[in-house]
């Protein structure tokens, strides 16, 4: 029986607890389990007092002890607060030290229905900027799976940018590759929902476009699987739910550009802060954002 | 001063009703070499326990002095934070915390070598040699020594300590202790800590070396409270004295019974924040008051022995540790 995100990742933080792992996080408790992520326990979850800055510097501290915590931030707004003893500590620990801090850190991304200038956030961009961190964004349940099982296997500290879309979602996400396509579009976190409505909305106007869906941003493996569709359509856009501006949409246009001499355009947040109202609203690109960055490439050749 | 029976200094309250805390530094009897000191605990240690305290308090005084000259030669370029002045702490709480999780920051080449963290490895840290405690990317500040479970620093003031609160949550019930300054004391993280270690019980010692200073700033430009009162508050007992090593000897025993607790240790750096120079501005000397109390007890030839072994084994680890960068590494680097 297929299972949505959330209840993967409730079934993976489950069995981490049975293993001897803990959570540590702030109001996990409380209703909803922060979005039905967590197991309906006491047993390994850590209520941390709302203590920002030293709630993820106590998550470094378990890490160093080998207890794999699970650092669950309910939204990416508290990422600048916990993000100092992320960043200056478990990032550095093996190469300063000579001993890994291996936290698994969970934040989760949200976006309209009211959050505002507060809590639409996505900064999943902070962390690539660090040295010594795994930043990644599980969209699907077999990707989340597939990130755990890497967390597990490894001893690095795990940047994990989740959303809130995602978590109902079953959907299991392919590349879509197209003979004749014209511009491929890479996709990052939420962006990767808006995307397959946008290449629908273009192949209605006659424009083929290939799918490239990206988990990974750091490291960000340039290969044959990202670059031979860029090739052969001969531009690309990438869209992510982060701001643009010197954000992971960039850094990866970025980097495909140097790779292929192809041009790439990065769509993600405006330069704006989000507003509560509607028309206000300031999140990931829509799919007509993205059809009209696609159709304006296309023009311009 | 008080006896050995009563329940220590009360550093808690104002002075009086009509001077409120804080209260200029000059006139405060807190910065005091005799603060809270009670009378005996000296020759009620053990003789060798005495010397092997005053032995670590040299090895810190010897190996900072050296690491001075080392800066004034151009021999350690990187930034250095110097024990001087405050070598008797960490040497008194080593005496009976070592094999507990420590964890320390700034001015902590005292906390490591006083935890038996390998002197070679720290002055190749300085030198920047692969073979540093820290592989020469950490500097002065990073002490680090896994295998005697000196956990390394980062550099931030003060973020050891909810490190060290998460590691006294996963230690099974091993002591932590942690050091920090009376700077650090005012990030709230380090407040935040505090709270969570009360709220948990967790077996973790506060340990604050206060030297009146961050930077240059004395206290009473910085705050209106005191730590100690602030710890009482999230219901951890708590105690503040002056930095004589059997003092804060007693009081680590004392309080490392039902912890989580507080230390204050009123104290003072003779060298700069950073750097090699000196303000002379230390309002005592730990270090010659120790030995003078040694001397009392008949022990001045003991210390003597202790001061000339330990000033030939930090020469001689540095020459050898200098030519072996000089074999390594590039000349300039």
């Amino acid at each position: 029986m297929a299972r949505t995100v959330a209840e993967t990742i409730r079934d993976l933080t489950r069995g981490h607890i049975d293993d001897g792992g803990i959570v540590i996080g702030q109001c996990l408790t409380a209703v909803g389990w922060v979005q039905n992520t967590i197991p309906p326990q006491t047993k390994g979850i850590v209520e941390l007092p709302m203590t920002d800055i030293c709630g993820s510097g106590i998550a470094v501290g378990a890490a160093i002890m080998g207890k794999r915590p699970i650092f669950v931030m309910r939204f990416q707004s508290f990422l600048w607060l916990n993000a100092s003893p992320l960043v200056n500590y478990a990032a550095k620990s093996k190469e300063m030290f000579g001993y890994p801090a291996p936290v698994f850190a969970r934040a989760i991304a949200s976006e309209s229905d009211g959050s505002g200038p507060l809590h639409t956030n996505c900064f999943h961009s902070l962390f690539m900027h660090m040295p010594g961190m795994r930043v990644c964004a599980p969209m699907t349940p077999k990707e989340y799976e597939a990130i755990w099982a890497d967390y597990v296997a490894g001893d690095d500290p795990f940047m994990v940018s989740e959303h809130r879309r995602s978590y109902k979602s079953e959907i299991e996400f392919e590349d879509q590759i197209e003979d004749g396509a014209e511009i491929t579009l890479y996709a990052v976190s939420a962006g990767r929902f808006n995307v397959e409505d946008a290449a629908e909305a273009l192949r209605e106007q006659g424009i083929r476009c290939n799918i490239v869906h990206l988990v990974w941003l750091k490291p960000f493996e340039v290969d044959a699987r990202v670059l031979a569709p860029l090739k052969a359509s001969g531009r690309g856009i990438v869209i992510d739910s982060a701001y643009e501006i010197a954000g992971a949409s960039q850094s990866i246009a970025y980097d495909l550009m140097l790779a292929t001499g192809c041009p790439v355009k990065a769509v993600g947040q405006f330069d704006r802060s989000p507003g509560v109202a509607k028309h206000l609203e300031n999140g990931t690109p829509t799919a007509e954002r993205i059809v009209e960055a696609a159709t304006s490439m296309i023009k311009d050749g | 001063m008080t006896d050995a029976n009563s329940a220590g200094p009360a550093p808690l309250e104002p002075l009086d009703a009509s001077t409120p805390y804080p209260v200029n530094p000059a006139n405060d009897p807190r910065r005091s070499p005799d603060f809270g000191v009670i009378d005996g605990l000296a020759e009620e240690m053990d003789r060798d326990d005495s010397l092997e305290m005053f032995r670590r308090m040299a090895l810190t005084r010897y190996f900072d002095l050296r690491v001075q000259k080392a800066q004034l030669d151009g021999d350690v370029d990187c930034f250095i934070y110097l024990a001087v002045g405050q070598e008797a702490t960490p040497a008194a709480v080593s005496m009976s915390m070592r094999g507990s999780w420590v964890l320390g920051q700034h001015r902590c080449h005292s906390i490591y070598l006083s935890f038996d963290g390998g002197p070679m490895a720290l002055a190749d840290e300085l030198l920047g040699l692969p073979t540093g405690c820290c592989g020469g990317l950490g500097g002065s500040p990073p002490i680090n020594d896994i295998d005697k479970r000196i956990i390394g620093h980062n550099g931030l003031v003060g973020d050891q300590v909810p490190v060290a609160a998460g590691v006294a949550l996963t230690s099974g019930g091993d002591k932590v202790v942690c050091f920090f300054g009376d700077g650090a004391a005012e990030e709230d993280y380090v407040l935040a800590a505090m709270g969570f270690a009360a709220s948990r019980d967790l077996p973790l010692l506060f340990v604050c070396e206060d030297n009146d200073l961050s930077v240059l700033t004395p206290t009473v430009e910085r705050r209106t409270w005191s730590l100690t009162n602030v710890a009482e508050g999230f219901g951890m007992p708590a105690v503040d004295i002056t930095d004589d090593p059997w003092l804060v000897d007693h009081w680590t025993r004392k309080m490392s019974e039902n912890l989580p607790a507080l230390i204050n240790v009123r104290t003072c750096r003779e060298l700069w924040h950073v750097g090699a120079g000196c303000d002379n501005n230390a309002e005592w000397n730990r270090y010659e008051l120790t030995k003078e109390t040694l001397a009392g007890m008949q022990l001045a030839a003991e210390v003597e022995k202790i001061e000339t072994e330990t000033s030939k084994f930090v020469e001689d680890l540095w020459r050898e540790r200098l030519q072996k960068r000089s074999e390594i590494l590039p000349a300039g680097t």
